[in-house]
């Protein structure tokens, strides 16, 4: 499993080629990218994180993910600064043996990337900044993992 | 003990990051908060509604009732929007 926060953009290709190798016996690759919308009129987002605390929490879910799912290899790159509408924010790949796996792995990653990893988003529009507030869905999407052992 | 703000917390406090020394009767997060609170200005302000404000720490979320001594780092920020 690896984390990294990031300025840079990322090539999805190089990432799903390292993952497979790490992987050793891919049957099943699946990739989310997550990526800036132009909706109301949005110019930029530029996106805050807590350094420490937040490879931390990603790699605290990439554990449970593997310890829930046995034998997949995961990989999460989330940028961090100034980015425009169109562009790549948040890489989550998992490799696996079979698909189902890898679909549900990947969704756990993101759900718990959405509602702990310490991120802000800034938004700019027409020249004035606001900070994007949680959403109540991402929330209950989160909560469909909790288990009680 | 170091205190970080992040998002508009850190903006509308003007710092991101501070050092204190603990009072010995603050123990918990709650009595930290109250401890902020009191310095009045903005920090009475974004102390006051706490309902938006998350706190970690030692970078591990944790709620108001967690323990703090000397040497801890304790961040207050607004709930997470990443992804």
């Amino acid at each position: 499993m690896t984390v990294c926060i990031q300025a840079a953009d990322f090539d999805i290709a190089v990432e799903v080629a390292t993952l497979k190798q790490r992987c050793g016996d891919a049957g099943a690759v699946v990739t989310f990218t997550g990526v800036v919308r132009a909706d109301n009129g949005i110019e930029a987002l530029t996106l805050e994180h807590y350094p420490g605390m937040t490879e931390r929490e990603i790699a605290q879910h990439e554990a449970e993910a593997q310890s829930r799912w046995p034998g997949i290899e995961t990989s999460v790159i989330h940028r961090v600064g100034k980015l425009a509408p169109g562009d790549n924010i948040v890489l989550v790949a998992v490799a696996s043996s079979h698909r189902k796996t890898a679909f549900e792995a990947a969704e756990f990653l993101m759900d718990y990337l959405k509602t702990r990893a310490p991120f802000w988003k800034l938004e700019q529009r027409l020249g004035t900044t606001e900070w994007v507030a949680t959403r109540d869905s991402d929330r209950q999407a989160v909560s469909r993992w909790r288990r009680e052992d | 003990m170091t205190l970080l703000y992040f998002a508009w917390v850190r903006q509308r406090l003007g710092t991101g990051e501070e050092r204190i020394d603990l009072p010995a009767k603050v123990r918990t997060v709650a009595e930290l908060v109250e401890l902020l609170r009191q310095r009045g200005g903005t920090f009475a302000d974004v102390f006051s509604g706490s309902d938006n404000l998350c706190v970690a720490v030692n970078q591990e979320h944790a709620k108001w009732d967690a323990a703090v001594a000397p040497g801890d780092e304790v961040a207050f920020f607004p709930p997470v929007t990443g992804g």
